[in-house]
């Protein structure tokens, strides 16, 4: 099969062979297909903001814990070993244990596979509608185009949502373990800089599971997209 | 009728060969066929015949497995996905059985989907599809979603967002079998209104035999091969005929 991107450069009838979709418009259709299957993306984006909101979370918690390590002193670096902490006294960092890390990476990819689920069925769930869209001119890349645009709006709202969750809850529970003085030993920089690793994390996440998906509703032939009612 | 007439389709010995498992399906056993421009010509036969196989290759959704089917002279199978998606948007209109308008779009959003993907800009899109929305009977109801429209008003919209890009043929494939009595004659005098006012050429795939009586021709499919081609003049003096026609198929069906 030819990918549209051969075709192109064919001179035979100039521009007016052109088929195309501005991004404007793309934009428009992605988001009120969102819209209309809203309680549809919301499982998916909720899916993704658990996950996500735990891995801010933990980022934030070793943030605080980095601040107070660096205003606490030895004090500190006993009361964060005892919470469970691996402390490196030698160049003032605290880094994850490597059963934190596990956990994270794990849920990160059970994230994954659910939102790959999810967005399976909504592609199967609307195999006429793409076919539709076919027979009326639409190009593999188009289609490829919607559902990545629709995943990005998803992974945006979900990551954003979960990683101010997750900094939220790390401030509590921060507060709790250690008292307020944490927040003010806390470089709200590299909590910033957390809740961003968090969020793009996130989008990142949606967008790799929605890829195939998404090629394989483009890569659809019009006519097996029409025959599911014959 | 005299007149020269411009062939717009032309299907030259087509053969299709489904593989179902280790079993091979001739669907079409070698079809010739030829379409003259604004000519409304309805394709019947019994399901099993290879009638919908003959017509997704007119429409460039299937090809054949050997022969030809030219579209305004251009053989569909030589095109690539690009060129082919062109033909698609500009040639061909498409008009379904299960109408397959894009649930989360207005009406007019749908007719005027077709004309964005052919570079329109919004205000002309937007002016065509109400002006095609008023010619097919809904000038009023543009902004409603198909779920909000009955059966015979979303088939309406499929109806000019068939005719979005002037197409040189419009293909309906059983346009009124998901419709009641009186809705269906109102979606076959739109289709017979729009062949011989606004000269488009019509091909339908259809049971229907209220669509005999404003059809120019009718091909009459059955085994995978063109039985007989009919003129409307013939048909009328054979209409005690079409009874018999019908229950043969029905005898048919039942065997099958």
């Amino acid at each position: 099969m030819n990918t549209p991107g051969s075709a192109r450069n064919k001179p035979e009838g100039g521009v007016d062979r052109l088929i195309s979709l501005p991004f404007s418009k793309s934009l428009e259709i992605s988001f009120k297909s969102l819209k209309v299957r809203f309680f549809r993306s919301l499982i998916t984006i909720s899916s993704l903001m658990l996950a996500v909101s735990f891995l801010s979370f933990v980022l934030i918690n070793l943030d605080i814990a980095t601040g107070l390590l660096k205003h606490g002193g030895r004090e500190a670096a006993r009361a964060l070993l005892q919470a469970g902490y691996d402390v490196n006294l030698a160049d003032g960092s605290v880094a994850m244990s490597a059963k934190e890390r596990w956990i994270v990476i794990l849920s990160l990819l059970v994230c994954t596979v659910g939102i790959i689920n999810a967005q399976l069925m909504s592609v199967t769930e609307r195999f006429s509608e793409i076919g539709v869209m076919k027979c009326l001119g639409a190009l593999d890349s188009m289609i490829l185009r919607l559902f990545m645009l629709e995943a990005a709006m998803q992974g945006l709202i979900g990551a954003t949502a979960g990683a101010i969750l997750g900094c939220f809850f790390s401030l509590l529970s921060g507060a709790a373990r250690f008292g307020f003085t944490s927040w003010g030993d806390l470089s709200w920089l590299s909590a910033l800089g957390s809740i961003g690793i968090a969020t793009l994390a996130g989008c990142l996440l949606s967008l790799i599971g929605v890829l195939y998906p998404a090629l394989l509703a483009a890569k659809m032939e019009p006519i097996n997209a029409m025959r599911s009612e014959h | 009728m005299t007149e020269e007439k411009r062939t717009i389709v032309r299907v030259v010995g087509v053969t299709k060969v489904f593989k179902m498992g280790k079993v091979a399906l001739q669907a079409l056993k070698g079809v010739d066929l030829e379409v003259h421009a604004g000519e409304y010509l309805s394709i019947m036969g019994p399901s099993g015949s290879g009638k919908s196989t003959l017509f997704n290759m007119i429409g460039g959704l299937d090809k054949p497995t050997e022969g030809k089917v030219f579209i305004d002279e251009v053989d569909i199978s030589q095109l690539d996905a690009y060129e082919l998606a062109w033909l698609r948007n500009r040639k061909i209109g498409y008009i379904f059985q299960t109408f397959n308008l894009i649930p989360v779009m207005t009406a007019l959003e749908n007719v005027t989907l077709p004309m964005t993907f052919a570079g329109m800009n919004n205000d002309d899109a937007r002016d065509k599809g109400v002006e095609l929305l008023k010619l097919v009977g809904l000038g009023d109801r543009f902004q409603h979603k198909p779920l909000e429209l009955s059966g015979g008003q979303q088939q309406r919209v499929a109806v000019a967002r068939s005719l979005a890009n002037d197409p040189s043929i419009v293909l309906a494939d059983e346009p009124t079998g998901n419709l009641d009595l009186s809705t269906g004659e109102e979606i076959i005098a739109l289709l017979q209104m729009l062949s011989q006012e606004r000269g488009v050429t019509i091909i339908s795939a259809t049971h229907d035999y209220k669509m005999l009586n404003v059809s120019d021709r009718v091909v009459w499919v059955r085994d995978g091969l063109v039985d007989r081609i009919e003129k409307r003049e013939e048909l009328d003096i054979t209409v005690g005929g079409i009874g018999e026609k019908l229950a043969g198929t029905r005898h048919e069906e039942e065997r099958a």
